[in-house]
């Protein structure tokens, strides 16, 4: 019996919550709240229930890219503070379970959304995936300082899935919602690694503030805060923006830029000085400002009924 | 010496078994959801009768009005 409880001790049992963390039911918030936007903005009406299940496969289908990053990265995972609770590096899921699990969940989702909706949009969720968790965590992640870029590409194409769902194909509008979360993606992560100690360089990740230094990652917030506006009010006048958009696309963006001047102006004695009270700011900012760019265009359609959305 | 029953690891066990029984009934539920929506969205059943491998002359729009003397779309029952 003494063997019996020796063994139960080193088993790993992990629970239906443990699994669950495995899909990263965070980064899913994002990307479900942009896909259910874009469906919803599209010209082509979608039946409810097709839009349920779409928008469901596309949230599994992400937390399978999820499960796939953690499982690649379950190394890195146990080096740094953030992420050492994780279920692989706690020991709580196997690395070969969260495997199972990401490769199962992403056959079923892109499956069941091609089945639901079109092939077209389960051939981008396809790609998604792949993008994720091979093009961004096993290649491009480690090897360049650039990766929050090319992870932000990821994280840019639910609504390109979204839309895709209820015409069947691209547009103009779908490409501006993509580049406006790809373009947002660097200054909002970066923003943040400015005032975050991180330990990615313990791990082995080349982040920008630690390859190339703070100022560098300071001119690159600039640079791409610059590089989004034109992007953002460019949705504006599209035909799923309008009056209201475009208002609100101007305001957020003026104040946008001026956070990401004033992060280019300090250096690091004066942010120190203030606990990066600035950076901050911006970081919060960020957040406001993708959930109010899509949250307008929704404003957008739910007027165009009453002949007041749109232009 | 007791053999224990009941253990934390069951627990853990029943939570997850409970969890993938529940993720299983979803699934039924979202396929048969699926295959209801699909099949009333498929418009007219006759569209579909019209070549069954083997072409039904006898089902083709001119045929039907031929038949009944009317117009085929809005009809019922008809063969």
């Amino acid at each position: 019996m003494t063997d019996l409880s020796a063994s139960e001790a080193k088993t790993v049992e992990p629970g239906m919550g443990d699994y669950f963390a495995l899909l990263k039911p965070r980064v899913m918030q994002l990307v479900v709240f942009t896909a259910l936007v874009a469906l919803l903005v599209a010209p082509v009406p979608v039946h409810p229930v097709i839009a349920a299940i779409s928008i469901l496969c596309i949230a599994v289908g992400a937390g399978a890219s999820g499960a796939l990053n953690m499982w690649w990265d379950a190394d890195i995972d146990a080096k740094m503070r953030r992420t050492a609770k994780r279920p692989i590096p706690a020991g709580k899921v196997a690395p070969g379970e969260a495997l199972g699990i990401g490769l199962a969940l992403s056959g079923f989702s892109i499956v069941m959304l091609g089945l639901a909706a079109n092939w077209v949009s389960a051939g981008i969720l396809a790609f998604t995936i792949f993008f994720y968790a091979v093009v961004y965590s096993m290649w491009l992640k480690r090897s360049t300082p650039q990766n929050i870029v090319i992870g932000g590409a990821a994280g840019a194409f639910p609504p390109l899935l979204g839309w895709a769902v209820a015409t069947g194909g691209f547009s103009i509008e779908s490409w501006l919602m993509f580049a406006l979360i790809f373009m947002w993606t660097p200054p909002h992560f970066w923003a943040l690694a400015l005032f975050v100690r991180t330990d990615y360089g313990d791990a082995g990740v080349p982040m920008l503030t630690e390859t190339h230094g703070r100022r560098v990652t300071r001119n690159h917030v600039l640079g791409y805060t610059i590089a989004l506006v034109p992007v953002a009010l460019a949705l504006g006048f599209t035909s799923i923006g309008g009056p209201f958009y475009l208002a609100l696309s101007v305001l957020l963006n003026i104040r946008f830029l001026r956070g990401a001047i004033a992060i280019w102006r300090r250096d690091e004695t004066v942010a120190e000085a203030d606990n990066y009270a600035t950076e901050k700011s911006v970081f919060r900012q960020s957040l406001y400002y993708l959930f109010l760019h899509f949250g307008a265009l929704l404003v957008e359609a739910s007027l165009a009924p009453f002949g007041l959305g749109g232009w | 010496m007791t053999i224990r029953v009941e253990h934390e690891l069951h627990e853990r066990r029943r939570s997850r078994n409970t969890g993938v029984g529940l993720i299983l009934v979803g699934f039924v539920g979202i396929v048969f959801a699926l295959t209801v929506v699909k099949v009333l969205n498929l418009g007219d059943i006759r569209q579909m009768e019209r070549f069954d491998h083997v072409a039904r002359p006898q089902l083709e729009p001119a045929a039907i009005e031929a038949a009944t003397g009317a117009a085929p779309a809005g009809e019922e029952g008809t063969p």
